[in-house]
């Protein structure tokens, strides 16, 4: 059983629906307030969805700055999985832990409605359980969605297998590359736009994100590989 | 000690996509400003702080927009600094 530390902000929305989801797959999840500086032994961190500190500014940029993200860098750098969904994906780009920025959706709306995206990378803490390029069903709910990054850094990721989920069929916020979701080099940091949270049982409409918390919960079971360790103690960028 | 009065106009990179500034563009077309070329939106932030000179506020201010003020990734910054009236 896996401990897993939800990182709940003054804005959280997503935090109880990301504990029930983490619960189901069988993780030890439990939350931690912004203003804790101590994960509590977690073996993963996720920071939930919603509006922390009321996007002021620009989304993320404040809650970067919460003592538990401090918590949350150390556990990142000592190759600690780390999951962003939606605003805690924001937090991670503003906190350097993740590369590029999510800006203003493309048509400026809100957008919450289902999206299909395709798994492009299997080999992170939260995807193991899919198939390479399996096409799932999930919600996006957000303004500030559209992935952006300068040419070089677009590049790398590519080149790096980096993307791990991309849109499919329709772009919904003008994300670069149809961008999804993306990891750092060292592949334990992950964020993805979209709610997994929200499709983890046939009874919400669908259980296509039910693997993300499976997959987090299997890699602890069989994967604590040392290989990983290694590779987050060298995250270029980071 | 000396107070300054800092303005920061943070705005999007030029280059880079700006759905609001176009979105105000066309609406500019559309009231019958045909002379419009381009619209950009951004912010205007205003610190109050206190430096030894004026040159020290100004540097201050650039180090808070590289920390928080502005994103490094997708905006652009610029610091005007006046004495505090």
């Amino acid at each position: 059983m896996k401990r897993v530390a939800i990182i709940v902000f003054p804005g959280s929305n997503c935090d109880a629906d990301t504990l029930a989801a983490a619960r189901a797959a069988g993780s030890d999840a439990y939350y931690v307030w912004h203003r804790e500086r101590d994960l509590r032994r977690a073996d993963v961190a996720i920071l939930p969805g919603g509006f922390s500190y009321g996007d002021y500014l620009r989304a993320g940029a404040i809650a970067r700055f919460s003592p538990a993200m401090q918590a949350v860098a150390d556990h990142a750098r000592a190759g600690g999985a780390v999951l962003g969904i939606c605003n805690g994906f924001q937090i991670l780009c503003e906190a350097g832990l993740l590369p590029g920025a999510l800006t203003r959706n493309a048509g400026l709306r809100f957008l919450s409605r289902p999206v299909r995206i395709r798994v492009e990378r299997t080999d992170t803490p939260f995807t193991g359980l899919y198939a390479s390029g399996e096409i799932l069903e999930v919600p996006v709910a957000h303004g500030d969605g559209r992935y952006t990054a300068d040419d070089r850094t677009l590049a790398e990721i590519e080149a790096e297998g980096r993307v791990v989920w991309r849109y499919v069929d329709d772009n919904p916020n003008g994300s670069l590359r149809a961008i999804a979701g993306i990891c750092n080099p060292g592949r334990n940091v992950v964020g993805i736009m979209p709610h997994p949270e929200r499709r983890n049982a046939t009874v919400l409409g669908g259980d296509d994100g039910a693997r993300v918390f499976l997959s987090m919960e299997a890699h602890h079971a069989t994967q604590r590989h040392d290989g990983v360790r290694a590779a987050g103690g060298s995250q270029r960028g980071v | 000690m000396s107070a300054f009065r800092v303005e920061i106009r943070v705005m999007p990179r030029i280059g880079l996509l700006d759905p609001q500034g176009q979105a105000v563009e066309h609406a500019l077309h559309t009231l019958g400003f045909a002379e419009v070329r381009g619209a950009h939106v951004g912010k205007h932030l205003v610190v109050e702080l206190e430096a030894p000179t004026r040159d020290a506020a100004a540097e201050r201010a650039r180090v808070m927009c590289e920390r928080l003020l502005a994103n490094p990734v997708t905006e652009d910054f610029l610091v005007a600094v006046e004495a505090a009236g």
